[in-house]
């Protein structure tokens, strides 16, 4: 699986990703500029977390109008995976490859902790290595990730399957305690109606080894290795 | 030239911790009857457009795309004309 890691002025998290998918997944990677207009031989587009253009005026407004996202639109609509983490999940939504938006924490906090997240369906491309109702450890890094979209929006989410990770107590409770930044309904990741395109506020990269303490994030960037090898097989 | 004031804010049914904590403030301060606070941006943009018309859908679009997000605010402006000079001295 060949992941293109898009780096805008001010991402920070694309190192990260390219630890957790290279040196330990290791599977082939490249760093691609916001001014790159084509996206070639690519399994996997990673938009990562950090600050692109500062997240002045909206986190991800700016850099949705980078010269690259032209092309990973065109990737997505060609079925191609399109992981956002972070900044990246903010990214998607403004340019609306995602739906709702990701408001100021409602502690108007920046929080930096480790999270629980509920798998809600484990059919998707990006957990497809976990089981519904597993809780995986993976923390969050954001002060706008207090997800919100109108009640019609949350309803299509819901019964359409599209609401893959949700903040849970560790024992896989939904609870307003678990709940880092008061996101509508505990939700911390979605897919697109296809299910080729997802956004999640956690960081999976930053769980890729025991030595950060813990690795599940891998089984997300595992779970688009397994959806590939199935395509080719 | 024109000058756009445009004032961006979250809808009324999206949650604003930001008013909300700076109500809380106001509070402490005494200033006990503020029943409300909404926050939001302010934003002055110098257009170079011939006539009202033009800078109003210009600036209208600029709102649209890219200064307001619909999904969760709502946008208004104001413009006023001013003079070549002003606009270059207010840089």
């Amino acid at each position: 699986m060949k992941a293109g890691i898009i780096v805008f002025p001010g991402t920070w998290s694309d190192r990260d990703c390219g630890h957790a998918l290279g040196d330990i997944l290791g599977q082939p990677i490249a760093y691609i500029d916001h001014r790159a207009r084509r996206l070639e031989d690519l399994d996997l587009v990673v938009l990562p977390g950090g600050f692109s253009y500062g997240d002045h005026l909206r986190c991800g407004a700016i850099a949705r109008f980078a010269p690259v996202m032209d092309a990973v639109a065109a990737f997505a609509d060609r079925g191609g995976l399109v992981l956002g983490i972070c900044n990246g999940f903010q990214v998607l939504q403004e340019a609306r490859m995602l739906p709702g938006a990701l408001l100021r924490n409602a502690s108007c906090e920046f929080r930096c902790e480790w999270t629980n997240l509920r798998i809600e369906h484990a059919d998707s491309p990006f957990t497809n290595r976990c089981r519904p109702g597993q809780v995986l450890r993976i923390p969050i890094s954001h002060g706008e990730g207090n997800f919100y979209a109108e009640p019609e929006t949350i309803r299509d989410l819901e019964t359409r399957g599209q609401v893959l990770f949700r903040y849970c107590a560790p024992d896989g409770r939904i609870t307003a305690a678990a709940n880092p930044n008061g996101s509508l309904a505990n939700i911390a990741g979605i897919s697109n109606q296809r299910g080729n395109v997802v956004g999640m506020m956690p960081h999976p990269e930053r769980a890729c080894e025991e030595l950060l303490g813990g690795a599940d994030g891998n089984l997300v960037f595992q779970s688009a290795m397994r959806s590939l090898a199935a395509l080719v097989a | 030239m024109y000058r756009a004031e445009v004032f961006v804010s979250l809808k009324p049914v999206v949650n604003d911790p930001e008013g909300i904590t700076i109500r809380s403030g106001l509070h402490a301060l005494g200033f006990t009857k503020v029943q409300e606070v909404r926050s939001g941006k302010y934003l002055v943009l110098t257009v170079d457009e011939a006539d009202e018309a033009s800078a109003r859908s210009a600036v209208e679009e600029m709102a649209r795309k890219l200064l307001s997000n619909a999904v969760i605010e709502d946008f208004r402006f104001e413009l006023h004309q001013v003079a070549e000079r002003t606009a270059v001295e207010s840089r």
